[in-house]
């Protein structure tokens, strides 16, 4: 009987194992909690592409692509519960979607050797390569897009925003709080009167924000939420009858969630992008014949074409692109996680590479390098329509003002770099 | 059987007063001792470190500093997530203005300053009582998360709000920051809590306990037999907030490394706490252990056997999670109110006159 249960134990950590060597991306996901709105879509477009491309490609060089899914609830301490547990399968990138653990993840898998791609959140001075030798932000950064968005407000007051106010309704943690120091230097420069407003976590209660909004009627509002702030935020507005189209949210309070509640009166909310929207490219015909015909869809699989799950997917093309790159770089199918860095900081996408890949347009052409892994920082804006409850681009991928953010970003990584000892890395 | 007192004598006071005075508990003990302190170390990787032993052993010293206030001295507290922020904060502050110092003086600090913090916000104890008090430590609570996220001087005017622990040293041993070994942080955090419940059970069973006791039985009977409840019931916010900071600030600074008020220190924090005290036992220090263990280990268990070797997509476990945490807590509530340390205490009784119990 002992033999036999022991025989049986064997077989099953065999059978657990991985039989063969593969390319493993760690999914830490949010499906449960009060940000799952957003964690849901996300995931599965980050799983659905990885399946993708194990069914059309056979893998990313010839090696099959697994994905581990962890389960976060948006909270740090199952964070760091969920990165150890998958350190150790040998995966290659961590995409934690949470500023919260990305803190927490950017010493420890600098240590680790492992690397993070924080796409659109996280610390933003982790552009400075030099510093952060193993975080990478590109192709957009929250900085990007605080001055993206007052880029947008400038073009469309005629390049003058003297005397304009300004209000930022924001996420009260250090997610909402990192564009507060760029939107001030751009007051300081621009002559527009900034004005801050928190919003608690997780966001349900927001009428004395808004109070103060309608009583101060600042010309327009920016806004950093995320999970049901959105929402609450969108309807607020909406109730106040705050114009929407001088209300812009950053990437994360762009989605169909967050419009949908507030029906025909969200109509015209614009938010800001790194990717493009909609499900017309090439890539979402393979999705729906290698993944969704396969029965192989992730969650619940109608999420598909939605903002956030375009986010996933573009997410898991660039880490897939990146291990191409890696490979290519070392001459080896099988990537390690430092090997993985590698090929992160020598990415470079293409026009031409996203048609292949059937993504034209899906989002900026950009070159990591090793100072700068932030990349351009290109950033669009897409609008709402209530009627057709779709997302349009309506500005293209245009640059944000790195004289203001390239000294801020310096100075915060100088920071860090002088509070943890850290040597120059390039 | 096994809990027997035959030929186990006293012939001291000492030895009869003794924490564990059955001979094979008090083995028992020895030998959870060494155990944690000779063999883990040697075991332990990161995983088990992060995942498991370091929250454990943090919650533990959170929840016997709970227990004090509440078990003992009977002084309802919503606070203790505010006062494990003044903690992590407190030792952020001391860990980047003196960087020389060895961590276990800035840890020790660290619970003093919340011990300080505590008594002002025990001030108003000694008017209110029950229901009423509560709100007034759920006051501190709020008022401590946003004074922090508030004043850009705690968190050194870093830009998102967040404070990270920089790397800092026991002996020339890194305990704090991403490059420690996982028996170094375990054994920091395992003396920590080893102090800790010593300190705590000798109090509880002095004169001091007798009073925070004796308050708590019957505030007015405890008056008039000479107890002083200014004094009773500041030495029980003192201790039970020295007790607390130190665990914010190893859990700031040893667990996560890098913290966010309202995330880490919320009101959930408080009622986690709360729920370990309760689930644990009231008035016992062996509960504060194993409330601590119950709801730390608990969940990751049940997600291991979920997604890992059942593989169950991860959403259903993590709700799953809830159910089954959540059940057992009103099933234990309903079973045994008093606790796991009831649970524990009774057991033992039984193998005490087991296997002939007549």
């Amino acid at each position: 009987m002992k033999y036999k249960l022991g025989t049986m134990a064997i077989a099953a950590i065999m059978a657990a194992g991985p039989v063969m060597a593969d390319l493993v991306f760690p999914s830490l996901s949010y499906r449960t909690g009060p940000y799952a709105a957003g964690g849901i879509p996300f995931a599965d477009g980050y799983q659905d592409y990885f399946t993708m491309i194990n069914a059309r490609d056979g893998g990313i060089g010839g090696v099959m692509t697994r994905v581990v899914e962890c389960e976060t609830g948006y909270n740090t301490e199952k964070g760091v519960e969920c990165y150890e547990a998958t350190k150790g399968e040998g995966s290659l990138v961590y995409q934690p979607l949470s500023t919260g653990i990305t803190y927490q993840l950017i010493p420890k898998t600098t240590a680790d050797n492992i690397p993070m791609h924080t796409m659109g959140y996280g610390r933003t001075s982790a552009a400075n390569g030099d510093v952060f030798s193993h975080t990478f932000n590109y192709p957009a950064n929250y900085w990007n897009g605080a001055s993206g968005a007052i880029k947008y407000l400038l073009d469309e007051n005629g390049g003058d925003l003297s005397g304009k106010k300004i209000a930022l309704v924001y996420h009260n943690s250090a997610y909402g709080k990192e564009p507060i120091r760029t939107l001030e230097e751009l007051s300081k420069k621009h002559g527009f009167e900034l004005s801050l407003l928190p919003v608690d976590h997780p966001g349900q209660e927001q009428k004395s924000q808004w109070l103060q909004i309608r009583r101060d009627r600042p010309d327009n509002v920016i806004m950093y939420g995320w999970g049901v702030m959105n929402q609450v935020a969108v309807q607020e507005a909406a109730n106040i009858r705050f114009p929407m189209e001088n209300f812009i949210g950053i990437w994360w309070s762009g989605s169909e969630n967050d419009v949908l509640a507030a029906g025909a009166a969200a109509d015209g909310y614009k938010a800001l992008t790194f990717h493009n929207v909609g499900s017309d490219f090439p890539v979402f015909d393979d999705i729906q014949q290698y993944v969704v015909d396969a029965g192989e869809a992730a969650g619940a699989g109608d999420q598909i074409g939605t903002v956030l799950y375009n986010r996933g997917l573009y997410a898991a093309m660039l880490a897939a692109e990146a291990a191409r790159t890696a490979q290519g770089i070392h001459g080896v199918a099988d990537i390690t996680p430092a090997m993985m860095r590698d090929g992160m900081e020598a990415l470079e996408i293409t026009e031409a590479r996203m048609t292949e890949l059937g993504m034209p347009n899906f989002g900026p052409a950009f070159k990591v390098s090793c100072e700068n892994h932030g990349g351009p920082g290109l950033v669009g804006m897409t609008q709402w329509d209530a009627d057709t409850k779709t997302w349009s681009m309506i500005s293209d991928f245009g640059p944000s003002d790195m004289e203001v953010i390239q000294p801020l970003i310096d100075e915060d990584s100088a920071a860090y770099a002088a509070e943890n000892n850290i040597a120059s890395n390039c | 059987m096994l809990y027997r007192e035959a030929g186990d004598f006293s012939s001291t006071y000492a030895q009869d007063s003794q924490t564990f005075p059955i001979r094979f508990d008090r083995y028992r003990y020895y030998f959870v001792l060494a155990f944690a302190f000779l063999v883990v170390p040697f075991l332990i990787n990161d995983y088990w470190a992060n995942a498991i032993l370091l929250p454990f052993l943090i919650y533990a010293i959170a929840a016997i500093g709970l227990n004090i206030l509440v078990g003992y001295c009977g002084q309802v507290s919503l606070g203790t997530g505010g006062f494990m922020a003044v903690g992590a904060y407190a030792c952020y502050k001391l860990m980047t203005a003196f960087p020389d110092v060895s961590m276990f003086v800035h840890v020790i600090i660290a619970g003093l300053i919340t011990a300080m913090v505590g008594v002002l916000f025990g001030l108003p104890s000694l008017r209110i009582k029950g229901f009423y008090l509560a709100v007034a430590t759920l006051a501190a609570q709020f008022f401590l998360v946003w004074l922090f996220n508030r004043v850009s001087w705690f968190y050194n005017y870093s830009a998102s709000g967040q404070i990270n622990a920089p790397e800092r040293t026991v002996f020339g041993i890194a305990v704090t920051g991403p490059n420690t070994d996982a028996w170094a942080t375990y054994m920091f955090c395992l003396i920590f809590l080893t102090l800790s419940a010593i300190i705590a059970r000798n109090l509880t069973r002095g004169t001091v306990g007798r009073s925070w006791m004796a308050i708590r039985d019957m505030d007015i009977a405890a008056e008039i037999i000479g107890v002083n409840p200014l004094k009773a019931k500041l030495t029980a916010f003192a201790v039970s907030s020295f007790f607390v900071g130190i665990s914010g600030a190893l859990f700031f600074a040893v667990y996560l490394g890098a913290v966010e008020v309202g995330e880490a220190f919320g009101i959930q924090k408080s009622f986690l706490v709360l729920f370990m005290v309760i689930i644990g036992g009231l008035g016992s220090i062996f509960g504060s252990f194993a409330g601590a263990a119950f709801l730390v280990v608990l969940p990751v268990v049940l997600k291991i056997v979920g997604v890992d070797w059942l593989g169950w997509p991860t959403d259903i476990v993590a709700h799953f999670n809830l159910v089954i945490v959540g059940g057992l807590i009103v099933m234990f509530l309903i079973v045994e109110p008093h606790g796991l340390a009831q649970l524990w205490r009774l057991a033992k009784e039984k193998l005490r006159l087991w296997p002939f119990p007549h």
